[in-house]
């Protein structure tokens, strides 16, 4: 990628950073029902 | 009509397999659509001749606004039947839905104020739109802090829906604010009759975005739908089997 695509014409910090959250918020979705279920198989295991 | 296939999914190791099937596909087919969308978004749409490459924004906004008001009417829904039929299902839906609702709707704030600074010189000005954006994330923070509140999470889930349904009134408000008020904010790009306000080039990546993030969501709520199940559900037969079964194999090791 060209010097100039990550200027983004001057908006870079607007830009990248509202990309950069939204890739932390769609990580997030994905990730913490998974750890979540984790846990919770691990207490009905300790429950038994 | 045969109505046989509603009532077993309603009952929890049905939807609980259901969601396992079900999940990964979107998840996959989600992630696929956003990497497009973002790709095109980014590299192949040609610069706005107003907003230059700020306009960009739009390709993480207009979805993540979306689903907050999607989310929220199934939020809503959800709790509706819940409160209605007393049933486990859609308890466990309405309080899977809440966070991930709450996750884009402040999304959808913050990338608004960071297009709003370079366009309107603003990061938040107290306008009919983003104010009521604001209160639907405090109606779904109040979801959450409701339903982590209560010890019985039945008891918790008949609050939740109360304050989900009311919270409802809302939605509209959020949704029409630019036409029924003189709004900073501009009016709707897509959800309007006739051609959409947008060029194809610009729009393909924003279709693809939005699919994206209504199947990313789809998989977290069946995901986190899933957990709940497994805690409401914890003393009966199918989650201790579940448990052992999944677990047993780490034990082992």
């Amino acid at each position: 990628m060209s010097p100039e695509f990550w200027k983004m014409g001057g908006y870079a910090l607007y830009v990248w950073g509202s990309f950069g959250i939204a890739a932390g918020i769609y990580l997030w979705n994905l990730i913490a029902p998974r750890l979540r279920r984790r846990a919770i198989l691990e207490t009905l295991l300790d429950d038994e | 009509m045969n109505w046989t296939w509603f009532h077993r999914l309603g009952s929890p190791p049905s939807f609980y397999r259901f969601a396992g099937r079900l999940a990964p596909w979107l998840g996959g087919l989600g992630l696929l659509l956003l990497a497009y969308g973002w790709y095109a978004g980014l590299v192949l749409a040609p610069p706005d001749y107003q907003q230059k490459d700020a306009f960009r924004i739009i390709y993480v906004h207009v979805p993540a606004a979306a689903v907050s008001l999607s989310l929220y009417v199934l939020m809503a829904l959800a709790g509706a039947v819940a409160l209605i039929w007393r049933m486990k299902l859609a308890e466990a839906v309405m309080v899977a839905t809440a966070p991930v609702g709450a996750s884009f709707t402040a999304l959808a704030l913050v990338t608004g104020m960071l297009w709003g600074k370079p366009m309107w010189g603003a990061y938040w000005v107290w306008d009919a739109r983003l104010t009521a954006e604001l209160v639907l994330l405090f109606l779904y923070c109040g979801v959450i802090g409701l339903n982590a509140a209560f010890d019985d999470a039945r008891a918790g889930a008949r609050a939740c829906a109360l304050l989900a349904i009311v919270g409802l009134v809302n939605v509209p408000i959020v949704h029409f604010s630019v036409e029924w008020w003189n709004s900073l904010h501009q009016g709707s790009t897509i959800l309007k009759f006739g051609k959409p306000a947008i060029s194809a080039d610009m729009a393909w990546p924003l279709y693809a975005g939005l699919l994206a993030t209504y199947c990313l969501c789809g998989h977290a709520i069946l995901r986190r739908a899933q957990n709940e199940l497994l805690l409401r559900e914890r003393n009966t037969r199918w989650v201790r089997e579940l448990a052992t079964e999944l677990g047993g194999g780490a034990r082992v090791s």
